[in-house]
């Protein structure tokens, strides 16, 4: 058997929740230099399942949280990203994504309006390079600061609200995408109702120190159990969800992406963040290419870098995540086409081992958003 | 206690009459998690020993699998396709791989007994 995955050398950083990890016996691997849950005993497609039906808890402290706050934050923030900050609604968050000077991603990221500081969570693996970034292009009179010292606790899926209001009432009250200061289990937390699942939930940020208190306390519910990176994975991706390094990166654009749903009107006509003019000349004249649903026949997955060929079977791009959806019940995939393949329906090949196997563009997400909104009845 | 016989790669065979049948070790499956694709090879294909002859896929990820012994695919088994997760759920019976003609059964001499591949798991974590 060959494949299995290698270790990564020097010294493994833990998020506080570690110790419980350990004694849940999880199988830890090291992400992004962290020693994080890759599954529990049950399993990934467990895990999966059991946050589609009921509700999971994952931690994702190796997120970098950082705020920002004092005269013009907002607006300095709009320098290095095109989603509309300096309108975002008090406790209000949105998805957005800090760009290079030729349109690319360095980083996607949320970004909440805490009413006096900004807050954001961006990538475990970009972290200190945004940290840097910040800095480096921030005025003097605006303070910026990393907290190691919080831990990040998701909790997804359909009964995520009823067994998050047993310990914090308020948060039964938010709404998707918006977000309060609030005690969870007593502990001082920030709560969005947000995720990356494509399930109703909420992302808690807590101080290290209550991080074990407030996990063990929502893993007494009924309805939660523990899931892993494996999970996570599998379920953004039927929820088509980008994963920074893999689906976006520096060279690909919002736009190319399918994400200028995250870039407001003004910012769209104003530009004033890196790479403006390119992520401008797309939005007008389309992008080049651009990430799509790929939906193989048969059973064989698709994974990330497999080869996607048209009908003639010239190579006119790859898979950027491609695997087993256990809710879609066969593989999913996402990749980048040129833009003349782009079009639903759209009958593509995929070079899996030396062999062409059929495949067709669909519509994103392979599983269906389920957020709590206001016109949801 | 047991007529399977392992390779290092974490594949076992149960030879008999010449041929052997093969499939992916109790702690392979472990490793792997669930799975939820086997292609297999097809029947008459010659496979020499150490070239990859079918590949298990996990969810996270694709793994090869390789021949610990050389011959002609004789039988694969069908019933993968429908249910990989036999392949977790009964490793070593209902979810075995294929069965092959043996060029030469000298080969499955330094495959490891039931006895030594335990130690050479227990080595391995």
């Amino acid at each position: 058997m060959g494949g299995t995955n290698g270790t990564a050398s020097g010294p493994v950083k833990t998020t506080p929740l570690y110790d419980s990890h350990v004694a849940l016996g999880a199988k830890l691997v090291t992400f992004t230099g962290y020693a994080m849950p890759l599954h529990y005993p049950p399993g990934i497609l467990k895990e999966h399942f059991h946050t589609r039906d009921s509700a999971s808890l994952f931690d994702v402290s190796h997120m970098g949280q950082i705020s920002i706050w004092g005269e013009g934050a907002a607006h300095a923030l709009e320098r290095l990203v095109p989603g509309d900050i300096i309108g975002l609604a008090p406790w209000s968050l949105r998805y957005s994504q800090f760009t290079n000077e030729d349109g690319g991603i360095r980083d996607d990221l949320m970004v909440t309006n805490a009413v006096g500081r900004l807050i954001l969570v961006v990538n475990a693996a970009c972290k200190d390079a945004d940290f840097a970034l910040l800095e480096a292009e921030f005025p003097g009179g605006l303070d910026i600061a990393m907290h190691p010292e919080k831990a990040l606790i998701a909790l997804q899926g359909p009964a995520a609200a009823a067994a998050l209001a047993r310990h914090a009432p308020a948060a039964a009250a938010l709404k998707f995408m918006t977000a309060g200061a609030m005690k969870v289990a007593g502990a001082d937390a920030m709560v969005s109702r947000s995720g990356y699942t494509g399930e109703d939930g909420f992302e808690i940020s807590v101080y290290a120190e209550s991080a074990r208190h407030v996990w063990e306390t929502l893993l007494g519910e009924p309805e939660v159990a523990p899931a892993g990176l494996g999970a996570r994975d599998s379920l953004r991706l039927e929820a088509g969800l980008c994963l920074y390094g893999h689906d976006i990166d520096e060279t690909t654009s919002p736009v190319e992406a399918g994400l200028l749903w995250s870039i407001g009107k003004r910012r769209r006509a104003e530009g004033g963040f890196p790479g403006a003019a390119r992520i401008q000349d797309e939005i007008a004249n389309g992008p080049k290419r651009r990430r799509v649903g790929i939906l193989p026949d048969g059973r064989a997955p698709a994974r990330e870098n497999t080869e996607i060929l048209n009908a003639d079977g010239e190579a006119i791009g790859k898979i950027t995540s491609g695997g087993f959806g256990p809710s879609a019940g066969g593989p999913v995939a996402m990749g980048y086409v040129d833009a003349a393949h782009g079009k639903i329906g759209t009958a593509l090949g995929l070079m899996v081992r030396g062999k062409k196997l059929p495949a067709t563009v669909v519509k994103l997400p392979f599983a269906a958003h389920r957020y709590h909104k206001d016109q949801e009845g | 206690m047991s007529d399977l016989k392992f390779s290092k790669d974490h594949e076992w065979v149960r030879a008999e009459d010449g041929s052997a049948t093969v499939g992916i070790s109790n702690y392979a499956q472990e490793q792997l998690g669930d799975v939820v694709y086997v292609e297999l090879p097809e029947i008459g294909q010659k496979i020499v020993k150490g070239a990859q002859a079918a590949v298990v896929e996990s969810v996270k990820a694709a793994s090869e699998i390789y021949a610990p012994a050389g011959g002609e695919v004789t039988e694969i088994n069908d019933a993968l396709e429908d249910e990989p997760a036999l392949v977790n759920g009964d490793p070593t019976g209902g979810g075995w791989f294929f069965k092959l003609k043996l060029d030469d059964e000298a080969e499955l001499e330094p495959l490891m007994d039931d006895l030594a591949y335990q130690d050479y798991v227990d080595g391995l974590d």
